[in-house]
């Protein structure tokens, strides 16, 4: 460990920008991290050093030639591994690309680009987004950093990971039903979600389609917004881009003190069978806000429970279309024996995908198939209308929601791994969420008794981005959990 | 173990009538080859979860329009201009199997 490990984006941006350190200088400190504790946390697919000292060493070079390109230009930031970077590995942690090397970049990782970001390493994840816990990874799953019998969360586990072991400050994710805030509240770091449109979906590789948006990793809320602020924006390479001017986050943070709030609490976020320490913590975030002078209204919303099959109707379904493409014919995996020409896709398939991809593959074909259709795949796009309306209702009350993140803190490997629907049933808070298109971000607001974090869920209506960010800023402001780190 | 939140639900399903899911038929259509171990694991497991969602059936949906996207989508349209195509190399690096600049299949057409 170096005096640069836990330095917050902000914080490197402003000694970079002074002089006292180069980019080369916070490459190194992150490779040297990464080196050390990759060993027990294994958050990375890949991680090209050279390439990481190359961008490092033209960003120093930019600086010393007065052109440097902004608070970004020289700081690393590691992308989940469905998050196309040019002529780089892009596997989604699956066999099925185990050998893909991006011919392109995905909007995000320009845009990152033009901003001087040092793209720092590839993050594991569940193969496919499909997960809650890295254990779907094709590869190997990764660990929490807090403890390393712990599963870091998923689908974003390794984006997760990585920025709470310290080896890079911030990183990328994607959140299809939870897969940003559910391993950002079990690895004790931010995580936002943003509104569905504001960031392009363009060299992202699909999951389900309407629910997919990326969003980013990291230690305070302050980075999470700087990050925020350069990955939002129009793209007419994916259709379902929003044209809106998007919320200016980094402002939003800066102008927060003082700012009150009609905070809501869902009655349905706080039942039986949630971890009692969690909601203990939940429980004194709220008495603080109302300490602060902010509202307190409790809400309904009674189609919480309904989330969790609409999800995995609606998520399956879009992934099994998404995924036919994945047929050994043009790229990915291509099986050695078969029979004839139709046979390669059967085998190809059976060969590449894991358990978990498989499983969703078949429930999302039985959804769409003839004559199940409107019994399940409409029946569930209408029960997500009412889910919708009923978050419209709630943030005619209140500003934001406030509730936990996840039921439970993180679990141990191989506790869920026998029953999917037990994991499935881990993403009960998060996944309405993505179903209605609202932002919301996951926030450290404790440590369990065994040391393991705690996190809370801030949702905001469209577009609330700033809100839940100067929101989530004064309470962190106010608390300490931000200066704790993972002893690795 | 103890289970999270959904435990009262989880309860619901185990009760749950077998449903008529055609494992090989479903998997013919997503053409995919699964093991005999698979079917059973799969069948099983997806019974338990298609049960789950028949609680969307005590659900009044009357009259409720679908929703298919969060936020309403217009087409959108480009203009026909010619750009600048992924070099064929580039895409042919992740190919199976590629020769002069095309990608090899099986045969898909028998001889006559």
């Amino acid at each position: 460990m170096s005096d640069l490990t836990f330095k917050t984006a902000t914080e490197l941006s402003t000694l970079l920008a002074s002089g006292a350190l180069s980019s080369v200088d916070i490459a190194n400190a992150c490779l040297d991290r990464a080196e050390a504790t990759e060993p027990s946390v294994a958050a990375f697919n890949s991680l090209d050093k050279a390439h990481v000292l190359a961008q490092a060493n033209a960003s120093d070079k930019r600086r010393k030639d007065g052109k440097a390109l902004g608070p970004l230009d020289g700081v690393p930031v590691a992308l989940k591994d469905v998050i196309a970077e040019k002529n780089q590995p892009l596997t989604a942690s699956s066999k099925m690309l185990a050998n893909f090397v991006s011919p392109y970049d995905a909007h995000v990782t320009g845009l990152l680009k033009g901003q001087g970001a040092v793209l720092t390493g590839r993050c594991n994840l569940d193969e496919f987004a499909m997960g809650s816990s890295t254990e779907n990874s094709g590869f190997a799953p990764s660990k929490n950093p807090w403890d390393t019998a712990c599963v870091p969360g998923g689908s974003s586990g390794g984006s997760a990971a990585c920025v709470a072991a310290g080896q890079v400050p911030i990183s990328l994710g994607s959140d299809t039903g939870g897969s940003i805030r559910q391993p950002a509240a079990f690895c004790g770091v931010v995580g936002v979600k943003p509104t569905y449109g504001l960031v392009s979906r363009y060299g992202l590789i699909a999951f389900a389609s309407s629910l997919d948006q990326i969003g980013p990793f990291a230690r305070t809320v302050e980075d999470s917004a700087l990050l925020l602020d350069a990955i939002m924006g129009h793209d007419n390479r994916d259709s379902t881009s929003l044209k809106v001017e998007p919320p200016k986050c980094l402002e939003a943070v800066k102008t927060s003190a003082g700012k009150k709030f009609r905070v809501g609490v869902p009655k349905e976020y706080f039942i039986d069978g949630l971890d009692p320490e969690i909601m203990t913590a939940v429980r004194g975030a709220i008495d603080w806000y109302a300490a602060q002078g902010c509202e307190i209204v409790e809400v309904s919303l009674p189609t919480t429970e309904l989330a969790v099959p609409v999800y995995y109707i609606l998520a399956p379904a879009e992934a099994s279309s998404n995924l036919s493409r994945y047929d050994g014919i043009r790229y990915g995996h291509r099986a050695k024996e078969f029979k004839d020409a139709i046979d390669l896709y059967f085998q190809s398939r059976a060969e590449g995908f894991g358990p978990e991809v498989k499983r969703r593959i078949i429930l999302g074909t039985y959804a769409l198939s003839s004559g199940y259709y409107d019994a399940f795949y409409l029946k569930a796009q209408k029960v997500r209308t009412l889910i919708r309306k009923d978050f419209e209702n709630a943030f005619a009350q209140c500003d934001f929601l406030l509730t936990p993140t996840t039921p439970s803190p993180a679990f141990k490997f191989g506790e869920k791994t026998e029953d999917p629907l037990s994991m499935y049933l881990n993403d009960i808070f998060t996944i309405n969420v993505n179903l209605a298109g609202l932002p919301g971000l996951s926030l450290p607001c404790g440590l369990s008794s065994s040391g393991l974090p705690l996190g809370m869920q801030l949702i905001g209506p469209a577009f609330g981005e700033g809100t839940l960010l100067a929101a989530a800023h004064q309470y962190e402001q106010a608390h300490d959990w931000v200066k704790l780190h993972p002893s690795l | 173990m103890v289970l999270p939140v959904g435990c009262k639900v989880f309860g619901l399903f185990l009760s749950m009538a077998e449903t008529d899911l055609d494992i090989d038929y479903v998997a013919r259509l997503a053409r995919l080859a699964l093991s005999d171990e698979e079917k059973q694991t799969y069948a099983r497991q997806l019974n338990q979860i298609i049960g789950h969602m028949d609680k969307l059936n005590a659900v009044d949906t009357e009259g409720v329009e679908p929703t298919a996207h969060a936020f309403p989508l217009v087409n959108v349209l480009d203009a026909d201009e010619p750009r600048e195509p992924l070099p064929i190399a580039d895409v042919l690096r992740n190919a199976p199997e590629s020769r002069d600049n095309q990608i090899v299949v099986p045969k898909v057409v028998e001889d006559a």
